[in-house]
C-alpha cells in the first residue's frame, strides 16, 4: 500500500505543480497590465517612465494605443537651439479630458511628463522639456476613456541630455 | 530657507491661471560631472496643486523635464483670495510645499 500511494502522491503533486505554473504563466499577462493601468490614475507610474520607446511607454501608462486627432493642438518650436529647454504646450477642444502626457520619441526614455486633469481644470498645459536630439514630440490626451495624439518634429541643434 | 517654488496665480473671472517655477536640478542620471563620474538621477516625480481641498492639477514627471521646471495651467472654480497649495516630491525623498493666494 505504502509503496503504491507514495509514487502516486508525488505524481499528483508534480501534476498539480505543473498546472499551477501554467496558470500563473497565463495569469501574468493580465496581471502585469493591471498595476500599470492603476498607475495612470493614481500612483507615480514608475514603469511607464522606464520604457525606452514611445509606444511601450504609452502602453505601460494607459494600456491602450492612441489615434491621431486634429483636436489635439501641440505647440512646439520647429527648431530648438537648446535641447535642454524646449518650450512645449498642449491644448485641446476635446471634452472630458482626464490626463495629458508628453513623450519625446528619441529620448533615452520616451515619457517626459504626465498630467492629471481633474474636473474643472482647463485641459491644457505648458512646460519645458529636455530633448536629446531631433525627434518627434508626441502629445497624448485621454478623453472619455479614449486616447488621442498629436505629433510634431522638433529639430534640435544642441542636445539636452548629454551635457 | 526660501521656498524652491515660485508661483503666480491670477484670477480672471471664473478661470484661474497658474504659472509655477521650481528650483530643482532635474538630473537625468546620464550626465557626467567634471571628474567623469555620473551625476545620479535627481528629479521631481510628483507636483500637486490643491485648491479648496481638491486636487486641481497633478504632474508626474520623468527626467526629461527641464532643469528648474516651469509649468502653466488654468482651472475653474476658485476666486480671488483663495489659497492654492503647491507641493512636490522628488526621487530622493526631497519635498517642498508652499501656499499662494490667488490674486
Amino acid at each position: 500500500m505504502t509503496t503504491r500511494t507514495g509514487p502516486r502522491a508525488t505524481r499528483r503533486l508534480i501534476l498539480l505543480g505543473a498546472a499551477s505554473v501554467a496558470l500563473l504563466g497565463l495569469g501574468n499577462l493580465p496581471f502585469g497590465a493591471a498595476p500599470a493601468l492603476a498607475a495612470a490614475n493614481d500612483k507615480y507610474p514608475d514603469e511607464a517612465f522606464k520604457q525606452k520607446g514611445e509606444a511601450d511607454a504609452i502602453k505601460a501608462l494607459y494600456g491602450k494605443t492612441a489615434e491621431p486627432s486634429d483636436k489635439v493642438k501641440l505647440d512646439a518650436p520647429e527648431i530648438a537651439e537648446n535641447g535642454g529647454v524646449v518650450p512645449i504646450s498642449v491644448t485641446t477642444t476635446l471634452d472630458k479630458v482626464t490626463s495629458i502626457s508628453l513623450l519625446v520619441a528619441e529620448n533615452p526614455s520616451a515619457l517626459a511628463a504626465s498630467y492629471k486633469i481633474p474636473d474643472g481644470t482647463i485641459p491644457g498645459v505648458a512646460n519645458r522639456l529636455k530633448m536629446a536630439k531631433t525627434s518627434n514630440v508626441v502629445a497624448i490626451i485621454e478623453a472619455d476613456g479614449k486616447l488621442y495624439s498629436a505629433t510634431k518634429e522638433v529639430k534640435v541643434t544642441v542636445g539636452g541630455c548629454g551635457g | 530657507m526660501a521656498s524652491t517654488i515660485r508661483v503666480r496665480a491670477t484670477s480672471n473671472g471664473d478661470i484661474t491661471e497658474v504659472q509655477t517655477l521650481i528650483q530643482h536640478p532635474m538630473d537625468t542620471g546620464l550626465v557626467k560631472d567634471a571628474k567623469g563620474e555620473l551625476i545620479p538621477a535627481h528629479y521631481i516625480q510628483e507636483l500637486k496643486f490643491e485648491c479648496n481641498g481638491k486636487d486641481v492639477f497633478v504632474a508626474n514627471w520623468g527626467t526629461a523635464v527641464s532643469k528648474d521646471p516651469y509649468v502653466k495651467f488654468s482651472f475653474k472654480g476658485a476666486k480671488k483670495g483663495d489659497d492654492l497649495k503647491i507641493s512636490w516630491t522628488d526621487n530622493k525623498g526631497g519635498s517642498d510645499t508652499t501656499t499662494a493666494k490667488i490674486s
